[in-house]
């Protein structure tokens, strides 16, 4: 058998950090220009931020393997906590907005732990009842103390990103939360968390505490979710509670399903594609809910695992295959001991 | 006095409540599924209803129409995109759920635009109060909670004494054992939610008559509420639901009238989750527990 | 194999464990569901490097003995003493951490992730880094990693599976799921191995097999495996003491050659006049 060729590992890390890097520099310039329409830049900023939502919501739903409905409150918690910073902070703007990023995701995930504690006591339905509980009562309270976050007309003249840097501070944290969640999932905690997606009761009896890490994937999720939300409110610059409804929680959850649990590009493709959605079928806006629920309900019946299953792609997997490529040779199956970064795997 | 007329009110809503949540429970006794949709068939069986009444055909008619069109409704549903998915992991039969609710509701907005229409309640319950002693009920909250108690009288004969009641406990205890044991799987389970949505259609013109107002998002609050009440009895149980649905309707009733009306969601939500972290299966639902 | 001596608690121990105090002492051990008794009186005393055998017919509760012990099931009544120290309140995670690991009957694998990270998962406290520094994938990351896949691929190699690091765990055929199951419960780094049908669905070659890696396992990491099989060949053969359950009491207790002369054992598997219990 001839010696299949790898990557090193810092090799990979440094293609994919130019790659990225490109990415952000070019999407910044094009943003930032004004070459594209305001509604259309508005559009990849949401992508952005549905990407993170999604990702984040992914932890808990695709690894973790429990099903909340409430992934919108976190994100409220941490749109409020960041915009209500925004509007009391004096410090130089950059520190202020890394800070009230920092701040929402933190808040978000004291709520998720808050939230969590009680609700992964129980299973499957019923932890998604009471999650969706938790959400709408969140977003009751928002409702209900209008002198912290302006009440129903919502919470309005928050600081937005300056468009020069909006699309560089969006999709910078996109990133980071991939890596984030990537590097986690690859480490023992996360196995951890994947084992209990697996078997419960086998991860308890490998020693694993299994509360305990169905807490940490909980606020690791909000965390993201909050970011998410803070960022939101940075590109808006104005926050009404009826965004963080019910269906938001299960917007975010359709992007996760549909593009398959447990795979995190999946999540992404999901993401940017119903974002981008509403945009490409502008031309019949009046059947566009209408084509959004009826490829939702085909797409399951046909593909229930979702459009990537728990598969993931990897550059640096596909650069392998490249370089081991031989006109002729028989397909011979994966064998990767190390992950590289930028695609979690595990088929 | 205004206690007693708050508990009739209470009572009135909380029987809506509960025949919706039949729905949610039977639906989910047998096939494990959240029907997200269950709630928009309410929605549509108010606009049947609406549409014959406004037509001038008897208000009778309008009420069997809205409930034999909420059953066809729930069927067609049941074959086209849940029995498919029948044997695929359950959150993927979750969210075609709720891809059907938001094509219902959009299907409905396109047809009936966004706005609010007035539902002609007055022609099929007539607005008056009666008066008992200091106390005034009115006539529409009576006719209510008897239909419901009535109804569901019936459903429990229904499940208990017939043939298909027997299929339906036998399929919902153990799919793959009922057929070998030659149920007609396929045929109980559009039965099921035959029956469910009958309930369904019956609330729906019950709750027209107490709100008269259709919107094609009018189901979704309901539903959810129904949902909750039908979790909050122990999901599966008849009798269950009906306690859920009574809890529900009263606490909301009674948190408005104390003036806390913009929290009522809130504690609704709150109240089930406080009742599912001292009994994880509400009040009457049974343990599960994994063999090992 | 050493030959079983009394012990001054009920029960008795192989004479190389007798100055040592036993690993496992359950006294009075039952459990109720509902109205049924499932369990009850269950004593037992294993020595620290004891292979010991629990058969019955089916339904007899041995697996819900093993349920019992992991806490899998909390008992009714009755106490079990894990290296002298008392087990009452702990839960399953704290159970395996104080040093029982366990098999399951119906192959609990997680299903979806690959051979290496089965073990890997059975390894999680092996490893101390902190999430921070995964996060950061800092140098302490690497390192714990790349021990732990070391002594994964040491503990695959017991089986020869080490080559099947990569391939996923629920696509393994039936048996090799089964010696997985083994090695991710080595992984923990138990004191006491509980086997539940370790030999069911193997053929006579493997099972001869997993009889002497049976044996090597409790050689090299010298501790103590509890097992319970229906294949008397394998019973027999390694088995030092052996208890026989029967409507969730404890019937018989003896060494191998005792129990298969035991009229009440016989008498349990019904039927099996041909002196081969098959239940």
């Amino acid at each position: 058998m001839d010696k299949v060729k790898k990557i090193p590992v810092p090799a990979r890390y440094a293609i994919n950090t130019l790659l990225l890097a490109a990415f952000l520099l070019i999407g910044n310039t094009v943003i930032a220009s004004g070459s594209v329409s305001r509604a259309q830049s508005s559009i990849v900023l949401q992508i952005g931020i549905y990407i993170i939502l999604a990702v984040s919501l992914n932890v808990v739903t695709g690894y973790l393997g429990q099903l909340p409905l409430g992934h919108a409150g976190f994100m409220a918690v941490g749109a409020y906590a960041g915009a209500i910073f925004w509007k009391s902070c004096t410090l130089p703007r950059p520190l202020a907005v890394i800070l009230g990023l920092v701040l929402a995701g933190i808040v978000a995930a004291i709520f998720g732990v808050i939230i969590g504690v009680p609700a992964l006591r129980l299973k499957g339905d019923y932890l998604a009842i009471i999650t969706l509980g938790f959400g709408e009562i969140i977003r009751v309270i928002i409702i209900n103390l209008p002198d912290i976050t302006g009440g129903t007309p919502g919470l309005s003249d928050i600081p937005k990103f300056a468009k020069s840097t909006s699309f560089l501070v969006v999709f910078l944290c996109v990133i980071i939360t991939c890596f984030a969640i990537h590097t986690l999932m690859h480490s023992r905690h996360g196995r951890a968390i994947l084992s209990i997606r697996e078997n419960e009761i086998a991860a308890e009896s490998c020693g694993i505490n299994t509360t305990y890490y169905k807490v940490m994937a909980f606020a690791f999720s909000a965390f993201f979710a909050g970011i998410a939300g803070a960022l939101y409110a940075g590109n808006q610059g104005l926050l009404v509670p009826g965004t963080f409804d019910f269906m938001q929680s299960i917007n975010i959850l359709v992007m996760v399903v549909l593009g398959g649990m447990g795979s995190m590009s999946g999540s992404i493709i999901a993401a940017t594609v119903l974002t981008a959605l509403p945009l490409m079928l502008q031309s019949f806006s009046k059947y566009r809910m209408i084509i959004y629920s009826l490829l939702l309900i085909v797409v399951m019946i046909f593909k229930p695992s979702g459009l990537m299953g728990m598969y993931d792609f990897s550059l640096s997997r596909l650069l392998e295959k490249l370089i081991n490529w031989k006109p002729g040779a028989k397909k011979k199956k994966p064998c990767d001991p190390e992950q590289p970064e930028g695609g979690a795997s595990h088929e | 006095m205004l206690f007693i007329s708050q508990l009739i009110n209470g009572l009135q809503l909380g029987s809506i409540y509960a025949l919706v949540a039949l729905g949610y429970s039977m639906v989910y006794g047998i096939i494990m599924l959240l029907n997200f949709a269950h709630g928009d068939i309410i929605m549509v069986g108010g606009y049947i209803a609406m549409l014959i009444i406004t037509a001038g055909i008897n208000p009778a008619v309008a009420v069997v129409a809205a409930i034999v069109g909420c059953a066809v409704l729930a069927m067609v549903i049941e074959k086209i995109a849940y029995k498919p998915l029948r044997s695929a992991p359950r959150i993927s039969l979750l969210i075609t759920a709720i891809g059907v609710s938001m094509l219902l509701q959009n299907l409905a907005q396109l047809v009936f635009s966004a706005n609010a229409r007035p539902f002609p309640s007055t022609n099929i319950i007539n607005a008056a109060n009666l008066q008992l002693g200091s106390v005034q009920i009115s006539v529409s909250a009576i006719v209510t909670i008897a239909v419901s108690v009535i109804s569901m009288i019936l459903l429990t004969l229904l499940v208990q004494k017939t043939r298909m009641g027997k299929a339906m406990r036998a399929v919902s205890e153990d799919m793959g054992a009922a057929q070998l044991m030659g149920i007609n799987v396929d045929r109980t389970v559009s039965f099921t939610f035959a029956v469910g949505s009958v309930l369904a259609g019956i609330g729906s013109v019950l709750y027209c008559c107490r709100y008269p107002v259709l919107t094609p998002t009018m189901g979704s609050l309901l539903g959810l509420k129904a949902f909750v009440a039908a979790v909050l009895g122990g999901i599966g149980s008849i009798p269950g639901a009906m306690i859920g649905g009574f809890a529900i309707g009263l606490a909301e009733v009674f948190v408005t009238s104390i003036g806390l009306s913009e929290w009522t969601d809130g504690i609704v939500f709150a109240i089930l989750i406080v009742v599912l972290l001292f009994r994880p299966t509400g009040f009457m639902g049974r343990s599960m527990s994994e063999k090992v | 194999m050493s030959k079983m001596v009394p012990i001054p608690s009920p029960g008795m121990l192989p004479e190389r464990d007798a100055d040592k105090a036993p690993i496992l002492e359950v006294r009075r051990l039952g459990i109720d569901f509902g109205g049924l008794t499932a369990v009850d009186d269950f004593n037992l005393t294993i020595g620290r490097t004891e292979i010991d055998g629990l058969i019955g017919p089916n339904g007899a509760g041995k697996t819900t003995v093993f349920n019992l012990l992991t806490k899998v099931y909390q008992p009714t009544r009755g106490t079990i003493l894990l290296d002298g120290k008392d087990t009452a309140g702990m839960n399953t995670q704290q159970i395996n951490r104080a040093g029982i690991a366990r098999t399951f009957q119906n192959i609990r694998l997680f299903r979806n992730l690959t051979v290496e990270e089965n073990v890997l998962i059975g390894l999680h406290h092996e490893m101390d880094y902190r999430s921070v520094s995964a996060l950061l994938r800092l140098p302490d990351y690497w390192r714990a990693e790349r021990i732990a896949k070391n002594r994964a691929a040491e503990l695959l190699s017991i089986f020869d599976m080490q080559d099947l690091r990569y391939a996923q765990a629920g696509s393994l055929p039936y048996g090799a799921q089964r010696r997985l199951e083994i090695v991710r419960a080595l992984a923990t780094n138990p004191s006491l191995l509980l086997l539940d049908e370790p030999a069911a669905g193997m053929n006579p070659s493997e099972t001869a097999e997993l009889m002497e890696n049976i044996r090597k396992i409790r050689d090299t990491f010298e501790i103590a495996i509890m097992l319970i099989e229906h294949d008397m060949n394998l019973v027999m053969g390694i088995c030092e003491g052996i208890a026989v359950l029967n409507y969730g009491r404890i019937i018989a207790r003896g060494t191998p050659d005792e129990i298969s002369h035991n009229p009440a054992v016989i008498e349990a598997y019904l039927g099996k006049k041909d002196g081969e219990p098959n239940a």
